[in-house]
């Protein structure tokens, strides 16, 4: 470099700010920034938690757990609202997974791109955020009424297939987002080798997919176990002194047993409604876990 | 079915034309990517496809195994014979197990090195030994000694150079009669590129290749014909991909007989 370049140089390293700090600040500020928010989200979690635990851990016992409802605090129990829960659930997975994951394959890998499906499309986004009583009161119309010689009226099946069509565009929302990000470059290589779109789809999309399929699906069970309104909507009701033993059933649920505690004057029922909560986040908790385990059982085998 | 195609028994008796296109035309939309190409490719030979970019050679190679059809707005006009045959009467997914395809960046699928050469063989119904098919593709690939002892593991734990040769495997091992190339080398290192190059050399003995490249000592090494595709810009502002020159490579690298041919492979633009 003659000293001419040297002396140019150094006049165009004048115009730029020399001095960082202030850059540096603000990405302290930032930083800070964020930190607070989550800290506040935590912190608010917790203190919920702790409440919950303090009001209801006392209560908390075998009796509890086994007891089905009762006038008296100290009697009442769980168990009829924990297995329809259980029930329900099942009839809720069951019905809405390969509902939701078909049409989810159905609309991102077959349908070709025209009004129908633009149509469809919008009404999915539109339906995933309508309110859940709404769903309870197509519920109590539908399953109740109209199908109840094969629903036998407001029971398991009519409770799981109300939460099943309101948890559906979820369901279908999210498959969709993780059908999405298979990358296009193996869906070629499949076809390149002659496979046809159920093939591909089959043995390659759907497998690299399963991870976000299995998130989506346990985010929307997990949105359904703690529903009441659409079951209070089709008469579930909370005093049930027996378990399901048929799709046809009556039943209570864990959501609505707690509310019916919480609604009542007397202290006591305030805290076996504390226990009913645990109960209901120690199953949500493990239904998180197994989605988790099969999450990553998926991601090993790729 | 027989009077509908008029060439076609015109064409039988030409057996070492594995492909003919006749004025081939493509279009994106109401979008002209590439106008009239016409082109033979000799069975048994490598052929290249050069050109700037944009010029639609990866689009013509698609043509070939109808990979175009996969995209909605695509249209292609003209005829391309597959041994005298018109592909557009071929069922797609026969026609892409007889010609098979190889992409610009390795896309094994996330399964073992094992089951990606056999997933092909498995859906078009293949009744023999599949270990043996696997074997033998591998060796094939030239990537049977590197990964012998490790057929279960994941195809996307290999390096990108014998991931691109397991893709290769994963062709041959259809037993295709033309294997098209976009781009094959392109995301790989210079010592990955000349053993894909190598495999090349070998495999034309058995199959036809079509290869798209940007590299022209690539073209120049590997192919025995070129086909120099460049663009022109159109009047609604896009670019339209024609080609300009099909020759020997010897002849399109050495004694050109368009002025753009000469301009590009001597480096002049592009």
């Amino acid at each position: 470099m003659t000293a001419q370049e040297i002396q140019a140089k150094e006049a165009t390293a004048g115009k730029f700010k020399q001095d960082l700090s202030g850059r540096y600040n603000l990405d302290k500020i930032f930083a800070a920034a964020a930190w607070t928010a989550t800290v506040v989200s935590v912190v608010v979690l917790a203190w919920l938690l702790l409440t919950i635990l303090m009001d209801g851990l006392e209560t908390l016992n075998f009796n509890f757990l086994n007891s089905f409802p009762s006038r008296k605090a100290e009697e009442a129990g769980i168990r009829a609202a924990f297995f329809g829960t259980l029930w329900v659930m099942m009839t809720v997975a069951a019905v809405s997974f390969p509902i939701g994951v078909g049409a989810a394959i159905y609309l991102e890998e077959f349908a070709s791109d025209n009004w129908f499906t633009r149509l469809v499309e919008i009404n999915i986004g539109n339906l995933a955020g309508v309110p859940s009583i709404i769903y309870g009161l197509l519920g109590l119309a539908v399953f109740v009424r109209v199908l109840e010689p094969l629903t036998g009226g407001r029971s398991v099946l009519s409770g799981g297939l109300t939460l099943a069509l309101l948890i559906l565009p979820v369901i279908i929302v999210a498959t969709r987002e993780a059908l999405r990000a298979v990358p296009n470059s193996m869906r070629l290589a499949g076809f390149a080798l002659g496979a046809n779109k159920w093939q591909v789809v089959w043995h390659h999309v759907l497998p690299s997919a399963m991870p976000g399929v299995l998130t989506g699906v346990i985010l929307a069970l997990s949105r359904a176990i703690g529903e009441t309104a659409p079951l209070l909507a089709i008469g579930a009701v909370a005093f049930i002194r027996s378990t399901p033993d048929s799709l046809q059933s009556a039943f209570t649920a864990m959501p609505i047993q707690i509310y019916n505690w919480v609604g009542r004057p007397q202290e006591e029922f305030h805290h076996i409604a504390a226990s009913g909560i645990i109960v209901l986040m120690v199953m949500l908790l493990l239904m998180n876990t197994i989605a988790i385990y099969f999450r990553n059982r998926f991601q090993q085998t790729r | 079915m027989q009077d509908t195609r008029p060439t076609a028994t015109a064409d039988k008796a030409i057996t070492d034309t594995a492909l003919k296109a006749e004025k081939i035309s493509v279009y994106y939309g109401s979008n002209l990517a590439v106008k009239d190409v016409f082109l033979d490719i000799p069975r048994n030979e490598i052929v290249a496809f050069i050109g700037p970019s944009g010029c639609g050679k990866s689009t013509v190679l698609r043509c070939f195994n109808r990979m175009n059809d996969l995209i909605p707005s695509a249209r292609v006009d003209g005829n391309i014979l597959f041994d005298g045959e018109n592909i557009k009467r071929l069922d797609p997914v026969e026609l892409r197990r007889r010609v098979g395809m190889v992409f610009q960046k390795p896309n094994p699928f996330p399964k073992s090195i094992y089951e990606n050469i056999a997933f092909g063989a498995r859906i078009n119904g293949y009744q023999g030994d599949m270990d043996e098919l696997v074997e033998r593709s591998l060796k094939g690939a030239a990537l049977w000694d590197e990964v012998k002892d490790k057929l279960q593991e994941s195809g996307l734990g290999l390096s990108g150079g014998q991931q691109q040769r397991l893709c290769i495997a994963r062709a041959i091992a259809i037993e295709p009669e033309v294997i098209l190339m976009d781009e094959p080398c392109s995301a790989l290192d210079p010592i990955s590129t000349l053993k894909v190059e190598e495999l090349m050399h070998d495999l034309k003995t058995q199959y036809t290749i079509v290869i798209v490249t940007h590299n022209m000592q690539q073209a120049s090494r590997v192919s025995d014909k070129t086909a120099f595709f460049n663009a022109q810009a159109t009047e609604a502002g896009g670019k339209m991909g024609y080609l300009v020159e099909y020759d020997a490579t010897e002849t399109i690298f050495s004694n050109p007989q368009e002025e753009y041919t000469r301009d590009y492979v001597s480096g002049r633009f592009g």
